[in-house]
């Protein structure tokens, strides 16, 4: 089962590789992690996207909070949440017709074009990682130049809040 | 008034408020602003050792014999990686450590300077924690952090990687100890929960056919007589791990032996067919359980340990407690008290549980006088030296061994009194561990007996130390079990791989250990029959050489087998009993 969790870490030297080195030490596979201080300073929230049955995921969890620099961990799909991700992807754009055709697929998907060259467009598109997906394959593999994922990043719905 | 110090200087002085006496090590470059401080000063002793490896075996042996963290002191690359075996013994574990490694100035990280390793790289997967000093100032606030960690919750070992330029001595600070610290990521349970507990107690009360399992967690948790007190209120049938082995009396009849892989025969049948396992302090390693899938399929399951991590990681618990075993087990016999006055305990059901125990015990429980078994060959079997040296030291003895057929034989047949007396390596298995584990026990008990039970494979892996034995005078008793093979390799040759001893012999390679032993300086005396033992046995544990290190070579029979052992893949009551019997 697909899994999401957030973790606060001390923002630290050295922390997220201890947090890495977990996942490889026991077996545990990341299929993405996102990570960035927060509004204080002295944290970083990191969202991992794993899989897992419930019995794998309690033996991360109790992993993840036995390493002294993880704060807090919650599974996010434990409850309703909301999920992000962000892309950039370059589309080849040749001829008119064809980037009528990438720019109004772009629209629909409401993402932006943030660069533009006469062969390429380079657009900006965020939402949860099945939209990602749709997108690019509205726009068609083979147009397709080059595509780079933030990986998901995810938040508690409602007034739920993930603090120490 | 502020005092001004080095960095060097002020780790020194913080070992010394931590209230470290000892500390083993090992000079090197990027050390020797450290060792100069330790030159300066006097309260903190360092003993000079002629192995990294040895010296945190040792640091780990002092640890498990007094429960405080035991200090290492290395110098960068070949020291840090050389310290390696000896941080993943103590990991595996749980043994409270502080490795201080030196690295090289924080100017050359990360040019491939001479001596460099990334140490807190290669140190990650088998520390509770590391740290890596940026400036001399902190250091204190580091190392209070480090013995806090490494002390509480589970223990661990714990690596401070110290850059030369830190411990520059001329550049001073003020220095002073923090007196506690809190961290807000790190918050060990203190107690268990006390509505688990008392479930824990209700349960206990209905079992038929209850068997206590006790660990390591015991030992270390200094839990022993919290255990014994629960046993005797209950009068449960109580088995240990290997690393568990003292936490009960191994001489009183409510003790079933060891559990698992060469657990007893009793102990592991008990295991198998009870409907109540009281874990403590264990954490069901695959040398307990065999095949989890057939462990113990009647059993629900209490289960007591401090790491959460531990708690249904191999076998479900039916009724988790996370906390340490001293304060959870003293909370239990209050709550089976309690508990006791409203239902007694199925005291009927007790018996004939205990009446099964009695008739496996009779079927094949150990033989635990063999002077006069005779083997096939004529040869001095494993198991009478053991028994030699239990009724010499009266079992009283702190004994260390290394790994392998004398560990098994060592755990079977010495029976341990107290918690700590019996010191191995379990959980990593490490060959060499014995003498420096039993050169820190005798620092940390210098009257005490210690004995090292070794084979001669485990003991050629760290005999360098002899020479740091004749340099502090230790005067450990060392018995060595030489069947001139690697005898747990060819055990498994002999049952797997149809006698095909594939690098396990070396009969004609061993060195003279008699002259090799007095080349530094110690005693030596070989044995080859029992009635040679009897007298070397007697001569070695006699008052007269009772400051001095004697190393008995006991030859003994190289084809002797370690059973019971349990068949592979299968249920605990699936035992091999003797050769060619399953």
């Amino acid at each position: 089962m697909r899994r999401l969790l957030a973790v606060l870490l001390e923002n630290e030297a050295g922390a997220l590789s201890r947090v890495i080195g977990l996942f490889a030490q026991r077996n545990y596979n990341i299929e993405s992690l996102t990570v960035a201080p927060t509004e204080d300073p002295t944290l970083s929230r990191l969202t991992l996207l794993t899989e897992g049955d419930d019995e794998k995921i309690e033996q991360v969890t109790k992993h993840l909070n036995r390493l002294i620099e993880v704060v807090k961990v919650n599974d996010l799909t434990d409850g309703a949440h909301i999920e992000r991700e962000l892309m950039l992807i370059k589309i080849r754009a040749e001829g008119n017709v064809h980037r009528e055709e990438i720019f109004r697929t772009c629209e629909i998907f409401r993402g932006d074009v943030v660069d533009v060259t006469q062969e390429s467009y380079t657009v900006q598109l965020t939402g949860p990682t099945k939209k990602l997906f749709a997108f690019m394959r509205a726009i068609g593999e083979t147009s397709i130049l080059e595509v780079v994922r933030t990986g998901v990043s995810g938040i508690g719905r409602g007034d739920k809040i993930l603090e120490l | 008034m502020t005092e001004m110090l080095s960095g060097g200087e002020i780790l020194i002085r913080a070992l010394q408020d931590e209230g470290v006496e000892r500390i083993f090590g090992y000079p090197g470059g990027a050390a020797l602003h450290i060792y100069d401080a330790i030159f300066k000063q006097q309260r903190v002793e360092h003993i000079l050792v002629r192995h990294e490896q040895a010296a945190t075996h040792m640091a780990d042996g002092y640890a498990r014999a007094t429960g405080n963290p035991g200090v290492v002191l290395v110098t960068s690359g070949p020291g840090a990686t050389n310290a390696i075996t000896g941080i993943a013994t103590a990991y595996m574990d749980s043994i409270p450590m502080i490795v201080i490694s030196a690295q090289v100035p924080h100017e050359v990280i990360g040019t491939d300077a001479f001596q460099e390793t990334d140490m807190i790289g290669i140190s990650r997967p088998i520390v509770k924690h590391s740290f890596i000093v940026r400036t001399a100032s902190e250091i204190p606030w580091l190392v209070k952090q480090a013995f806090y960690i490494s002390t509480t919750g589970r223990p661990g070992p714990i690596v401070i990687d110290i850059p030369k330029d830190t411990t520059d001595p001329n550049e001073l600070f003020e220095y002073s100890y923090p007196d506690s610290v809190s961290l807000r990521s790190y918050k060990p349970a203190l107690k268990g929960h006390s509505g688990q507990i008392r479930k824990a107690a209700v349960t206990m009360l209905k079992a038929k056919r209850p068997v206590i399992y006790a660990g390591g967690g015991v030992v270390q948790g200094g839990a022993d007589e919290e255990l014994v007190k629960v046993a005797r209120l209950t009068g449960f049938p109580i088995t240990n791990t290997l690393m568990g082995l003292g936490s009960f009396p191994g001489d009183d009849p409510q003790f079933l032996g060891m559990l698992g892989m060469h657990g007893t025969f009793e102990s592991n049948n008990a295991m198998h067919h009870s409907d109540l396992i009281i874990a403590v302090g264990a954490r069901f390693d695959d040398r307990v359980t065999n095949n989890p899938a057939k462990f113990c399929p009647g059993a629900t399951i209490i289960h007591i340990d401090i790491d959460p991590a531990s708690i249904s990681k191999v076998i479900p618990a039916d009724i988790p407690i996370v906390g340490p075993a001293k304060p959870v087990l003293a909370e239990l016999h209050v709550a089976l008290e309690t508990e006791m006055a409203k239902h007694p305990i199925d005291q009927l059901s007790l018996d004939e549980w205990w009446r099964r125990i009695a008739l496996w015990r009779q079927e094949h429980g150990l033989d635990h006088d063999q002077h006069d078994r005779k083997s096939e060959s004529g040869q001095l079997l494993p198991q009478q030296v053991i028994q030699a040296v239990y009724r010499a030291t009266e079992g009283n003895a702190f004994v260390t061994s290394d790994v392998g057929q004398h560990q098994m034989f060592a755990a079977q047949y010495y029976k341990f009194r107290k918690g700590r007396q019996w010191i191995n390596s379990g959980g990593l298995g490490t060959m060499g561990f014995g003498l420096p584990a039993a050169m820190g026990v005798q620092f940390a008990v210098p009257d005490a007996t210690v004995v090292c039970i070794t084979g001669e494979g485990s003991f050629m892996m760290n005999m360098q130390e002899l020479s740091t034995c004749m340099q502090y005078a230790l005067p450990i008793k060392i018995v060595n079990l030489n069947n001139e093979a690697l005898g747990m390799v060819k055990q498994w040759q002999d049952m797997q791989y149809g006698g095909r001893y594939s690098h396990s012999t070396y009969s004609d390679a061993l060195p003279d250990f008699e002259q090799l032993i007095r080349s530094f300086g110690h005693h030596s005396f070989t044995a080859s029959s029992i009635d040679e033992l009897d007298s070397v046995v007697d001569e070695a544990f006699s008052p007269k050489l009772k400051d001095k290190l004697v190393f008995i070579n006991a030859y003994v029979d190289p084809d002797e087998h370690v059973y019971p052992m349990f068949v592979k893949g299968g249920s605990l009551e699936d035992m091999v009993l003797s050769k060619g019997l399953a």
